[in-house]
């Protein structure tokens, strides 16, 4: 299962995996189709053809797949929809809970994946 | 420097704003619809809308979505997730400037910036947003499974949510500033019966304390001014909205309590400018009444231009 939206989706752990080691610069949004997550992948949708340097992805915060995100230490504290990860040559470098604006997207990529 | 110069630009991407949208594309009028947000406005935080003419039952998204591709279907444009640098409602071509995407001018504007979760503006409230603070109970009521939590507030979204969490929570406190409910009685009855609900009447969370997630709150007795500490998982804040009218302070008349005051046609003190759902003065905020708003500002806007050519 995957999520309604433009981006690309993340279905297993193993995609996971390849993603973050195959690419530098990758973002991940687990969530759902509700408020707090769709505000998340519309940013990163618009944003995918600005900064050319990263890899958007999301994932379904409902399937045990996702237990690679939801399970992270990185996440241990969140309790609101979507957890965001921010992976740098395959580590987590940044992950954020609940809803983010544009503003402060953009600081993390800007931050973690200077172009 | 033509391709940034509209009919219309409507500030606001919810209900009121998107069928604003769609009225006037479809009256072949050039619109582009600015959003802070995403499209759907407070649309997208029902889960279910059941009381929308027409349409037996559906998501808030998916009815959002279907007036967001209305309105792009007959040639509006729409802009999400844009911050306001600037705005000109007064001069006669008024303009608007956004970040990253730089200034664009109209020759009217209709204002439809609805409204957004009112916070408690209390210590420690931003720090643990996500952390165990929550504004949506249906986003986040699952991660408190088994567990003790507060919601703050005494309205129909408050007790209703209330109840609604008691399938996830052990126990529910529900911490409420008056020593009465303003919800509808339907709501009162069925928390009131619900083992599951406790009530602190006459309060408010005055802090917030923690680590990593949150673990405690101070509330404070209203009338005794005495604070208590309380050990808590989460708390779901659901004390309504406040009109997003900030950026028009100045600029539009508005109430005291800072909802644009408009006409029966959506007019605003400002010629060229309209009002629609719930940012404007009005007693019931309902989808159905954004889109009443949001057709007569689009209509009357519509009329505003003819008569100016």
């Amino acid at each position: 299962m995957t999520l309604q939206t433009n981006l690309p989706h993340v279905e297993t752990a193993e995609d996971l995996e390849k993603l973050i080691n195959e690419n530098e610069n990758v973002m991940v949004c687990c969530g759902r189709m509700g408020p707090m997550c769709l505000p998340v992948y519309d940013i990163m949708d618009e944003l995918s053809s600005e900064y050319e340097n990263v890899k958007f992805a999301d994932m379904l915060f409902d399937t045990p797949e996702a237990a690679i995100i939801r399970n992270h230490p990185a996440c241990a504290s969140f309790a609101g929809l979507p957890f965001t990860m921010y992976y740098k040559n395959g580590k987590v470098v940044k992950a954020t809970t609940s809803i983010q604006s544009m503003e402060q997207v953009t600081e993390i990529l800007d931050d973690k994946f200077a172009k | 420097m033509e391709n940034r110069h509209f009919d219309v630009i409507i500030l606001g991407g919810g209900a009121a704003g998107l069928t604003a949208g769609i009225y006037l594309s479809r009256a072949k009028m050039k619109t582009l619809i600015v959003n802070e947000g995403t499209a759907g406005g407070q649309m997208v935080l029902t889960h279910e809308i059941a009381n929308y003419p027409g349409v037996e039952s559906t998501g808030g998204y998916m009815l959002g979505s279907t007036m967001k591709n209305q309105a792009t279907s007959f040639g509006a444009k729409i802009f999400n997730n844009s911050k306001i640098l600037s705005l000109d409602l007064t001069s006669d071509v008024k303009s608007i400037e956004l970040a990253r995407k730089g200034k664009f001018t109209s020759d009217a504007f209709i204002l439809a910036t609805g409204g957004r979760s009112r916070p408690l503006n209390v210590p420690g409230e931003d720090e643990f947003k996500g952390r165990g603070i929550s504004y949506c109970a249906t986003c986040d009521g699952d991660f408190f499974q088994d567990k003790e939590i507060i919601v703050v507030g005494g309205g129909n979204s408050a007790l209703e949510e209330a109840v609604s969490l008691t399938k996830y929570a052990n126990k529910v406190t529900v911490v409420h500033q008056f020593d009465h409910f303003q919800a509808l009685e339907h709501y009162i009855e069925e928390a009131e019966a619900n083992e599951k609900i406790e009530f602190i009447m006459e309060s408010e969370i005055a802090q917030f304390y923690g680590d990593d997630k949150l673990t405690k709150v101070k509330i404070e007795n209203m009338r005794t001014h005495e604070f208590t500490e309380m050990d808590i998982d989460g708390v779901f804040i659901l004390i309504g909205y406040i009109p997003n009218t900030e950026l028009f302070e100045e600029i539009v008349e508005l109430t005291d309590r800072k909802e644009i005051i408009a006409t029966r046609d959506m007019e605003t003190n400002i010629s060229g400018v309209f009002a629609a759902g719930d940012c404007t003065a009005k007693k019931y905020r309902q989808v159905t009444t954004a889109v009443a708003d949001g057709t007569i500002a689009g209509l009357a806007a519509v009329e505003y231009l003819s008569n100016k050519k």
